[in-house]
């Protein structure tokens, strides 16, 4: 009985803590998506925002002035892959992954000097005071940018249904056509979509290099990028969906390293790949042949 | 800058070279920029451009030594390049190719080990077989989830790839292991003389081989065989191929699995003529870097070698950028990166009716 509580509170706290880069970069495809375009190269964004951050924080004792320079760099990434996309037959999907490449290979070739050095990491908030359970105290040590994730969430499901600027990114996403009968800028939506995406994608670096993990390799990085695309179709395309898959997608992740701290080792591999086969199987179970992604922007391209 | 305004004009004046030419000249005009990029970033930090570029070829195409090194990583590239490609033809993106790589480097050391003492070289010839099928059921499924479920392919393979990867470290380190692998966890090994052998003057194994037969064929099939044909109508206008009658969801199903026996080929290679074994070593990147030798090959079966040799070059060339110049090991993934994009940017140039 102790060693299930055990469990669930590691799964828990594994799901607080390894949702965060996923709510972020999920809510930053999801942004760019509304606005009718993919961007698979947010893992390249996501690794040279960790990179950037870490060595920012290094150098200016500021682990939140690295959070923003994760977030600019993902900025210039996202603009670069809105400008490219905005010629004519360029793939948003291939150039996703040419990104990717180049993101990682930038990432790897600046970072190598910083591998070694120690940079000031992001504190966390202590909500777990009340509880009597260490582990559960333990659990409940939680760093504020989840808390900011939230809130994004929250305000991003506002804004896409309440602002002028989200009307104008669904109009954008939904139909090319619409959008330039009504006179709005389509590329340019499209581009600064991305580029904000790209911001978001930044942060997600950032907390994985500045909390936890908590240090710069080349290894950082499991896919959480690349997973983004999952999870927003996993969301519907709506900002406390991403909330929602995120955390789902943390605590199944957390379930193998759980079991282990419990000493159960047997298949400690094969659930390292819960997460993937539980989005898997939601899809599967979401979709049909008639109708395959519901709440799908209209001008997507993967979905068409 | 300097040069700029005499080009400009030409530049956005609707282009008035004949579509042959373009579809020659866009590529090559694409490569020329992504180098001169690297060649910018390479001066931006302060070094020079060629003397990085007398490395890369010293240390990618110059010697028997540097060849035979570029062309034992092209090998498997070749194959991965492939996997992307014959699913390209029917419209589909698929970047699980590590997966089905790891997959069939599994099957072909779980095959191939047993029967050596019964089949001899046929058991080689088995496992490669092994890692064909296994690495064919693994990209259809995502082939099937497509034609019935509408699952976007693109994500289903990626998502099946983080689980293969699962599976191979579960079984490498679980029910195959070897006990005599302690460090690295790895599958029983094949012997050494056992394993396949190099392509007689040349220190590469028959792999290459194998990959270049596999793109003459794939390209034979896509340009002459009706199925090769429907299969890129399917690709190009999925509508009209339904409205003619053709089997879509099955065409979609088979290219998928073509594309994976091609990714699980390449893992059974790695494993019966390079490793040995099967067990983090094979997992190299092969399969993602496929991604990127398809998408610069265009798609075209054909042009994959010359692609795959060319990357394969300068990754080989890394460890010697590394040694002389004391650059990252990852100066060759900018320069592979910066080439992607300029290809794909390249697109924009090229005439509309083929992308």
């Amino acid at each position: 009985m102790d060693a299930v509580l055990t469990v669930l509170i590691a799964v828990l706290g594994g799901a607080i803590r390894v949702s965060t880069p996923f709510l972020f970069v999920s809510l930053g495809e999801c942004i760019t998506e509304k606005s009718g375009r993919i961007n698979l190269g947010l893992e390249g964004t996501m690794v040279f925002g960790a990179m950037f951050g870490y060595a920012v924080s290094y150098h200016t004792g500021s682990p939140w002035l690295g959070v923003l320079a994760a977030g600019l760099s993902g900025v210039v990434f996202g603009a670069v892959h809105g400008l490219l996309c905005s010629l004519p037959r360029v793939n948003d999907t291939a150039v996703g992954i040419s990104l990717i490449v180049l993101g990682l290979g930038l990432a790897f070739f600046f970072g190598k000097a910083y591998v070694q050095p120690t940079a000031p990491r992001l504190p966390s908030i202590d909500l777990g005071s009340w509880a009597e359970l260490p582990a559960l105290r333990a659990a409940l040590q939680v760093n504020a940018l989840f808390v900011v994730g939230a809130v994004l969430a929250l305000a991003l499901h506002w804004a896409f249904a309440n602002t002028r600027w989200g009307l104008q990114l669904r109009t954008v996403g939904d139909s090319a056509d619409a959008a330039r009968a009504l006179g709005l800028p389509v590329a340019r939506t499209r581009i600064q979509a991305t580029a904000l995406g790209g911001f978001f994608g930044g942060v997600a670096g950032a907390y994985l290099s500045l909390y936890y993990p908590g240090s710069w390799n080349e290894a950082l990085s499991s896919g959480q990028g690349v997973m983004a695309v999952a999870l927003v179709i996993f969301a519907r395309w709506r900002p406390l969906g991403c909330f929602k898959a995120a955390l789902i997608f943390g605590g199944a992740g957390s379930i193998g390293p759980a079991l282990q701290s419990v000493g159960v080792q047997a298949g400690y591999h094969l659930w390292n790949a819960a997460p993937y086969v539980l989005t898997l199987a939601i899809m599967l179970a979401s979709t049909s042949k008639a109708r395959a992604s519901i709440g799908a922007p209209g001008e997507l391209s993967m979905t068409r | 800058m300097a040069s700029s305004p005499a080009a400009l004009p030409g530049a956005r004046r609707p282009v008035a070279l004949s579509p042959a030419v373009l579809r020659w000249l866009v590529p090559i005009g694409s490569i020329v920029a992504g180098l001169l990029a690297f060649g910018i970033f390479v001066l931006a930090i302060g070094r020079n451009p060629i003397e990085v570029y007398a490395t890369i070829v010293e240390g990618g195409f110059s010697s028997a030594f540097s060849w035979n090194n570029t062309l034992l990583r092209a090998a498997p590239l070749i194959l991965t390049g492939l996997a992307v490609a014959i699913p390209a033809q029917a419209g589909l993106v698929m970047i699980g190719g590590e997966g089905a790589l790891a997959i069939g480097a599994l099957a072909a050391s779980a095959v191939a080990v047993p029967l050596l003492p019964w089949l001899g070289a046929g058991a080689l010839v088995a496992g490669a077989a092994a890692g064909m099928a296994g690495g064919a059921a693994w990209f259809a499924l995502a082939g099937w989830f497509r034609a019935n479920r509408g699952l976007n392919e693109t994500i289903s393979s990626l998502l099946l790839s983080y689980i293969a990867i699962a599976v191979f470290n579960h079984v490498v380190e679980g029910p195959l292991r070897d006990p005599a692998s302690l460090n690295k966890p790895s599958t029983f090994p094949l012997p050494e003389s056992a394993m396949l052998g190099a392509i007689p003057g040349l220190d590469v194994h028959w792999g290459l081989a194998i990959g270049i037969v596999a793109c003459v064929l794939a390209q034979l099939a896509l340009s002459r065989s009706t199925q090769g044909f429907a299969l890129r109508v399917a690709g190009g206008n999925p509508r009209a191929a339904l409205l003619v009658g053709l089997p879509v969801g099955g065409l979609i199903v088979a290219a998928c699995a073509l594309g994976g026996a091609a990714a699980g080929l390449a893992g059974a290679i790695e494993t019966i003529a390079v490793h040995g074994t099967a067990n983090a070593s094979v997992l190299a990147g092969y399969g993602t870097t496929g991604i990127l030798v398809a998408f610069m090959a265009r798609q075209q079966p054909l042009a994959i070698v010359p692609v795959a040799i060319l990357m394969g070059g300068i990754s080989a060339a890394g460890s010697l950028l590394q040694r002389r110049l004391d650059l990252p090991d990852a100066t060759t993934m900018v320069l592979q990166g910066l080439l992607f994009v300029a290809i794909l940017a390249g697109d924009a140039f090229l005439p509309k009716e083929r992308r």
